[in-house]
């Protein structure tokens, strides 16, 4: 497609040339509003894309927010437990004994009656009181008030997700839980507050004690070792290639290869640091370290081809003007070159380190995707990540992770939109003008 | 060349202090500089002028081997500093560069502030022994280059804050702040108003006093009121060198009559 009109010959040309360019107009004038009219519509589409991409994560991730709780007051029996052996005290029946109080009609010595209305807890709620009295031992023989997370099903019903019409023969719990459930609502016992244990924990096979604590902080050291490592590599590479290289064929056939690097897909080396990492240099599987050094072959390229990118755009002038006062190589690059250069490489790092965050594929190789319910406290750890945390709650068949799941993700998409103001910020703050 | 005479008549006054011979320049296929001879004196001003595109740049970047940082840039031929072939294997283009100052025809202060645009050559050459050494050459660069009034109560800000003549005379600042040698300038005025222009014309001509000056320029009356010798370069070659007087109102090749006449270029 081409405005260029076939030049008129001849007596055609004897018309002024305004009278030409006028008759023209209009045609160009609706040429560019049908594309200003396509530009538009592309921004519109993508825009309510992601309206509905986050509208849909935010209504189906909004109840893991929350927690329903239960208010107990516990009498510590002195009969139930050892204080040389807090740890081993019979907390469930405490508890027990706490809840059968609110139904003086069920016998709570039957076993089958007793498991009833324990089900109301989660099943790590015996832990909360057990922590509670490992930290305090003097609470033995007292009556405290402990909350304590209510079990998935309950939980679910709290928040609407249990729904009471449906037929009871459908329903996940039946009427006599539910009017259980009832009773203690009534008496003031259930709560719901906000769901800290989705920041404080790591991963559990109850969706109500489950949280996001150990892929936070495998997330952060695999960034971390990912950064340790690509970030002086990639610029190192880079002022090499850029500033000192020789241009000949092989510096033309190393750059080719970069830029491919950049686009080979990320299971590939997951598949590689496989090989290499763990079969050949034997290091721990599902360790951060693993993972950061697999997310740093990925990012390297990203890094180098922006600080590439960022030297070049420093002006030529720079350059002769401290070369011309006597500067040598090495010094106009660290002093003049790479402090101008440095935001764009910052902003490239960080883009890189976004993209690595995000990354699943090379961590699932890597077994970065194991069950693993403490949080790392090295790099050398077993451990999630954001990505593969998703993945394995999505798998997972409890109704509780499919909140926890979109709340995982949207805590991911922060982590992301974070990192890439920070990115934006970086630019416009640094941002020089010749 | 029956130019090179008029030399020898002021070689009792002045000595010679770069010498090139027969100096070809390439880039890639094309050949720049075409077997140029040519003998600058010492503490005098010389002109380079000639149409663009015929090489004064090009020849100018030759003698502070700036034209080593393109690639596809060849140096054939000599060219003596003292005596002192300047493309032998034992000198260091670092060094030289100390020696052969520069100021470039579009002004280009580092961006840092004015005391760090002058201190960075002495800094780096390790010139200064303590920072009141430093504040000293600073500020005695700073009034050769006849910017000391102007910056003194700012000598903190960013360089790049001020304006193009200001810039230019900063940069001629920082080229003396090494006491260089010798002092190359390609157009230096080129971006300037009348008067700046005759403020930096007043100190080239003071400048005479202490350096050897080599200045590109496209102004016949700047060439005339600044320099001693004038060389026209045409398509490459060195056409005609002589005295600046005798260039202008005698030139012996046709080709530099048309050129200051206006007839060419
Ligand atoms: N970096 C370069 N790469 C390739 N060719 C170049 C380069 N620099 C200069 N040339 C060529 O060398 C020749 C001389 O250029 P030079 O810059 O020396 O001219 P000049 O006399 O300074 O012109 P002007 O007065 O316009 O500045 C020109 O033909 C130019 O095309
Ligand atoms: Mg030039």
């Amino acid at each position: 497609m081409t405005d260029i009109t076939s030049e008129k010959a001849g007596p055609g040309r004897s018309r002024s040339t305004t009278e030409l360019v006028r008759q023209g107009l209009a045609r160009r004038n609706r040429k560019q509003k049908l594309l200003q009219g396509f530009g538009i519509a592309a921004i519109l589409f993508a825009l309510s894309m992601l309206l509905v991409l986050v509208g849909s994560l935010l209504s189906t991730g909004y109840p893991a927010f929350t927690q329903t709780h239960l208010r107990l007051e516990v009498f510590v029996d002195p009969d139930k437990v050892d204080p040389d052996k807090l740890k081993r005290g019979k907390y469930e029946e405490m508890l027990a004994a706490s809840l059968g109080a609110y139904f003086p009609d069920v016998d709570m010595s039957s076993r089958t009656a007793s498991r009833e209305v324990t089900q109301l807890l989660s099943s790590g709620a015996e832990f909360n009181l057990r922590d509670r009295v490992m930290a305090d031992a003097s609470l033995i023989g007292k009556t405290i008030t402990i909350k304590v997370p209510a079990s998935d099903n309950f939980d679910q019903l709290n928040k609407g997700l249990i729904k009471r019409d449906t037929p009871e023969e459908n329903r996940r719990l039946d009427d006599a839980e539910i009017a259980r459930f009832d009773t203690l609502d009534a008496a003031g016992v259930i709560s719901t507050p906000l769901n800290t244990t989705l920041i404080t924990s790591a991963d559990s096979r109850f969706p109500e004690l489950a949280g996001l604590k150990g892929a936070l902080v495998g997330s952060f050291w695999a960034l971390l070792v990912c950064f340790v490592v690509s970030f002086p590599l990639g610029i190192g590479a880079a002022i090499y290639l850029e500033e000192f290289a020789p241009k000949n064929r092989l510096s033309d056939i190393i750059e080719i290869n970069i830029n491919n690097l950049a686009a080979v897909p990320s299971v590939v080396f997951g598949l590689l640091a496989l090989a290499v990492f763990l079969n050949w240099f034997g290091m721990p599987r599902s360790a951060p370290i693993v993972g950061g050094l697999t997310l740093a072959l990925m990012t390297l390229p990203t890094i180098i081809i922006a600080t590439r990118a960022a030297l070049k755009a420093v002006p030529p002038s720079i350059r002769e003007a401290a070369l011309g006062v006597g500067a040598s190589k090495q010094q106009v690059v660290f002093h003049h070159v790479l402090p101008l250069a440095m935001p764009g490489i910052l902003t490239g790092t960080i883009i890189g380190l976004a993209q690595a965050l995000g990354e699943t594929a090379p961590l699932l190789l890597i077994g970065m995707n194991a069950f693993i319910t403490s949080a790392p406290t090295t790099p050398f750890d077993s451990a999630t990540a954001l990505p593969t945390q998703i993945f394995i709650w999505a798998d997972s068949p409890e109704r509780g992770f499919v909140s926890r799941t979109s709340a995982a993700i949207l805590v991911l998409l922060t982590f992301l939109i974070m990192m890439n103001a920070t990115a934006i910020y970086l630019r416009s703050k640094f941002e020089r003008k010749w | 060349m029956d130019d090179l005479e008029a030399i020898n008549r002021d070689v009792d006054t002045n000595a010679s202090k770069i010498s090139a011979r027969h100096v070809q320049v390439h880039y890639g296929d094309t050949h720049a500089i075409k077997d140029v001879d040519v003998d600058i004196m010492e503490r005098s001003v010389t002109a380079f002028i000639g149409p663009s595109g015929c090489g004064k740049s090009t020849f100018l970047r030759c003698i502070n081997r700036m034209n080593d940082t393109i690639d596809i840039c060849r140096v054939e031929g000599d060219i003596c500093i003292d005596g002192e072939d300047i493309y032998d294997r034992n000198i260091d283009p670092v060094q030289l560069r100390a020696r052969v100052g520069m100021v470039f025809q579009k002004p280009n202060p580092f961006p840092k502030s004015i005391y760090d645009n002058v201190a960075y050559g002495p800094k780096i050459h390790g010139l200064a022994r303590s920072r009141a050494d430093m504040d000293e050459i600073v500020e005695r660069s700073l009034r050769r280059g006849a910017i000391w009034d102007e910056v003194k109560d700012r000598l903190h800000e960013p360089g790049t804050g001020l304006s193009g003549g200001q810039q230019q005379r900063l940069c001629i600042a920082r080229a003396v702040a090494t006491d260089p040698e010798v002092l190359l300038m390609d157009e230096p005025c080129s971006a300037l108003d009348p008067i700046a222009t005759a403020q930096i014309e007043e100190l080239i001509d003071t400048l005479r006093e202490k350096y050897t000056v080599v200045i590109v320029t496209h102004s016949m009356q700047q060439a005339a009121r600044v320099s001693q010798k004038t060389a026209f370069f045409h398509l490459g070659s060195l056409v005609e060198y002589g005295d600046t007087d005798e260039i202008f109102t005698n030139p012996k090749d046709s080709r530099t009559e048309s050129y200051i006449s206006g007839r060419i270029g």
